[in-house]
């Protein structure tokens, strides 16, 4: 349990980072990118990365802050767990953001794990991803060309791996507020709490003349990458809330599940019925939340 | 390839130097170069907790992080728990008084995020206790009496601080 050798740069700017990643790759040296270190210091220890040079993002404190700006908040790569949770901004403007980085690993782990560290991990049960999904978050990644922004849907391709190249650094994380009168949930199972999930939901809704308008379910712990669940949303847009309607998009949303991962933590069919359980569960809270009853 | 690096930081209070390869751990650095082996190594990969110490005012996982991150930083490990006379520290009086331990692998970690959990919540609920030991596994005890020894050391604490 202790990692291959390797050699270790750390760049002042992000410029010089993506610059370095550039020269590796054109000289053929693997070289991998450290934030937190939380998923990827694991990977070293038992061997499952073993890079040849490890380019070490702490002094990159220019991608370390929290601000909004015209209705997103802007988040910086390097802005910790830790920092989300105690931002009062976060938990004012974003509270589907909060409370799911409440359920990431454990304090000691948020200490250190950084928001752009777990987009770029892209675990297929992790929290973040699948809220980037349903909030419609964008990510903006930087090479040695400059800068693009890809949205969240395009971004997660499959199990660990999103649209970041190998040269090029993730540096922010654009959030939308949440809109007034949205309601929204975050929910997930787990042997205990702190473990990763094994399915989790994250929703958003608005009620509009006592229907469901706008809804937006994603599921994670399901699949290689989060999954909108666009049949469960069309079971309930213009619809008025009801415990059976929901019960019916729970039921819409396990069958339009492909083939939902089988591991040791839970078989598929498992994980299928646990996606009708939350899709039901989120879809409730998220009503009350947008002021709603549900008959 | 690999060639060691010079780590400077704070430990317990000290300036101390080393030198480490990028791959050593920050908890092989401090126990093998540093001779501070309060701190234990169990499961290397965030799992188990044993290895917990405070880095810059948080509770952090020493294995999940390499020496060479924690070059300019402040550490605290269960050593400098104790006072300047080697008194006990009242979280680690709490500990034995409960029986919060019996092999005592997994107690330096608990100590330290106990540690912070009190610093920050000088009288946590058992919610709160539960909520900051959750990252902490423990193989003997079965949790209960550590809640208890984290309650009683809350007790010691703030008496301590009413009385001074
Ligand atoms: C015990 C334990 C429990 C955990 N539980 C959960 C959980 O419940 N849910 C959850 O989501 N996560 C969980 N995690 C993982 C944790 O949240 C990690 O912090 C996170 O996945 C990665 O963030 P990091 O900053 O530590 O990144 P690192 O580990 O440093 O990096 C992860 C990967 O992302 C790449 N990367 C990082 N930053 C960038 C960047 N800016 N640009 C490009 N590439 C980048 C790295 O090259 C690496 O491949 C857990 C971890 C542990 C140890």
């Amino acid at each position: 349990m202790k990692p291959a050798p390797f050699d270790y740069v750390v760049p002042e700017t992000a410029e010089e980072a993506v610059s370095c990643l550039q020269k590796y790759e054109d000289d053929g040296i693997e070289a991998t990118v450290l934030a937190g270190g939380q998923s990827f210091v694991p990977l070293l220890n038992m061997r499952m990365a073993r890079p040849d040079v490890v380019v070490d993002l702490r002094k990159l404190k220019t991608l370390k802050y929290i601000r909004e700006e015209d209705g997103v908040i802007a988040i910086g790569a390097m802005t910790t767990k830790r920092e989300v949770e105690e931002s009062e901004l976060i938990q004012q403007r974003q509270p589907l953001f909060h409370a799911s980085t409440l359920e990431i690993g454990h304090l000691q782990i948020r200490s250190r794990g950084t928001v752009g560290g777990s987009m770029a991990q892209a675990d297929p049960a992790a929290e973040y991803p699948a809220v980037a999904l349903a909030l419609g978050m964008e990510m903006k990644i930087l090479g040695t060309d400059g800068e693009r922004i890809v949205p969240a849907d395009e971004f997660f391709i499959t199990y660990l791996t999103t649209e970041i190249d190998s040269t090029e650094l993730l540096t922010e994380v654009r959030v939308p507020v949440l809109a007034e009168g949205t309601g929204w949930s975050f929910q997930e199972l787990a042997r205990r709490h702190g473990d990763f999930a094994i399915v989790g939901g994250a929703v958003t809704l608005r009620l509009d003349g006592g229907v469901c308008t706008d809804p937006h379910i994603v599921l994670f712990g399901v699949g290689a990458t989060p999954v909108r669940m666009t049949a469960a949303e069309s079971a309930i847009s213009g619809q008025a809330p009801s415990a059976e309607l929901f019960a019916q998009a729970g039921e819409q949303g396990a069958a339009e599940l492909e083939s939902p991962m089988a591991d040791v933590h839970a078989s598929a069919e498992y994980r299928r019925h646990l996606a009708k359980v939350i899709i039901k569960r989120c879809l409730l809270e998220a009503t009350e939340r947008a002021g709603g009853s549900v008959s | 390839m690999s060639t060691k690096k010079r780590i400077s930081l704070s430990v317990n209070g000290k300036l101390l130097e080393g030198e480490a390869e990028p791959r050593t751990s920050l908890a092989d650095f401090l126990r093998d170069d540093l001779a501070l082996i309060g701190t234990h190594i169990g499961c290397e990969h965030g799992v188990c907790g044993a290895c917990t110490i405070m880095m810059d005012g948080q509770a952090v996982r020493s294995c999940l992080t390499l020496a060479v991150q924690a070059e300019g930083t402040e550490l605290m490990t269960v050593e400098g728990l104790l006072d300047e006379n080697h008194q006990l520290h009242p979280i680690q009086e709490a500990f034995i008084e409960e029986h919060g331990l019996q092999c005592g692998f997994c107690t330096p970690g608990f100590l330290m995020s106990t540690f912070e959990l009190l610093e920050k919540n000088p009288s946590p609920s058992d919610d709160d206790i539960k909520e900051a030991l959750g990252g902490n596994l423990c193989r003997c005890t079965g949790y209960q009496s550590i809640i208890k020894s984290v309650r009683l050391a809350a007790q010691k604490l703030q008496s301590a601080n009413t009385a001074s």
